[in-house]
């Protein structure tokens, strides 16, 4: 099963970045093979639609969780719809390597 | 005149099929049509008469007036009784609508997240697999809350004495603490002497 967090920077180290729509980086993350692809967000310095352009980005990659510290009004309804998961997390000070320690758990 | 903006229907259980074709046509001559059944009066339909929902119950589930709903769930009769006896082809699609499903808060971890999938229970934390969450219902006071936060000052005018208003609270209703008198809403024109 694939997993996105949203990343602020493009290492296990970077911290989880708390805005879904304009975050730094994408990591998908499989929790089966254990591979990880980053993806950095086109969408980081968009005016206005970053949201819903990141959550197709997301979703061609046929994640089925988003782990991020905050989703805007329009992602919700989209992703109910996608039937992809959402888990907001609200710490920004966790870094990515601890989140996928605890998705191994 | 344009008519008022139609109010967004909730949906927390959208259709695991697309729609119904008739089979056995008994009259080969008559042309079957085509009755086209709106996401929401699907959910209305599936709330009244599949849960045993009340109007009431049902307009709140999906967060619309019981006039509403009523006129909805009327509708949604009304096509397949159609549909049924002429015969015709029923698709489910379309319709004001957005989606909506559970939340859940784990304790463990701290951590916030949904249901997409209504078919299957959630038995662990996404996360750290922890047992130990709860429902958790989105906080619907945030927009209320807002509203009810005002810069305006209580002002008396026997003393001076100034307070932050209190919503729903009128000024001259509230007492000054200092001299026992009505205070006054600041920045009016009753106020405007002192």
């Amino acid at each position: 099963m694939k997993v996105a967090i949203t990343s602020i920077g493009n290492s296990l180290e970077s911290k989880l970045d708390q805005r879904f729509g304009r975050c730094g980086f994408f990591i998908i993350y499989d929790t089966e093979t254990k591979g990880m692809e980053f993806i950095p967000n086109p969408n980081k310095d968009a005016q206005e639609g970053a949201g819903p352009a990141s959550v197709q980005l997301v979703a061609s990659r046929n994640v089925q969780k988003i782990i991020s510290g905050e989703f805007g009004i329009k992602i919700k309804s989209l992703l109910d719809s996608l039937k992809i998961q959402m888990i907001v997390f609200k710490e920004p000070e966790k870094t990515i390597q601890e989140i996928i320690n605890m998705l191994n758990n | 005149m344009s008519p008022r903006p139609l109010r967004l229907r909730k949906i927390s259980n959208p259709p695991i099929i697309s729609g119904f074709k008739p089979y056995g046509n008994k009259k080969s001559e008559c042309k079957p049509g085509i009755v086209f059944l709106q996401i929401e009066e699907y959910e209305a339909l599936r709330l009244c008469d599949y849960n045993m929902f009340n109007h009431h119950q049902a307009s709140e589930t999906m967060d619309i007036s019981r006039p509403t709903l009523t006129r909805i769930y009327a509708r949604a009769r009304q096509k397949i009784a159609e549909a049924l006896v002429l015969g015709k082809q029923i698709i489910i699609e379309g319709g004001k609508i957005y989606f909506d499903s559970e939340w859940f808060s784990c304790k463990a971890c701290g951590c916030y997240f949904n249901n997409p999938d209504k078919q299957e229970e959630i038995k662990v934390c996404p996360l750290c697999k922890s047992t130990n969450f709860s429902n958790y219902e989105p906080i619907h006071e945030e927009p209320e809350e807002s509203l009810t936060r005002c810069n305006n000052i209580c002002i008396c005018p026997a003393c001076g004495f100034e307070q932050p208003h209190r919503f729903g609270f009128p000024c001259k209703e509230e007492i000054c603490p200092k001299c026992r008198s009505n205070m006054v809403r600041k920045w009016t024109p009753h106020s405007r002497d002192f």
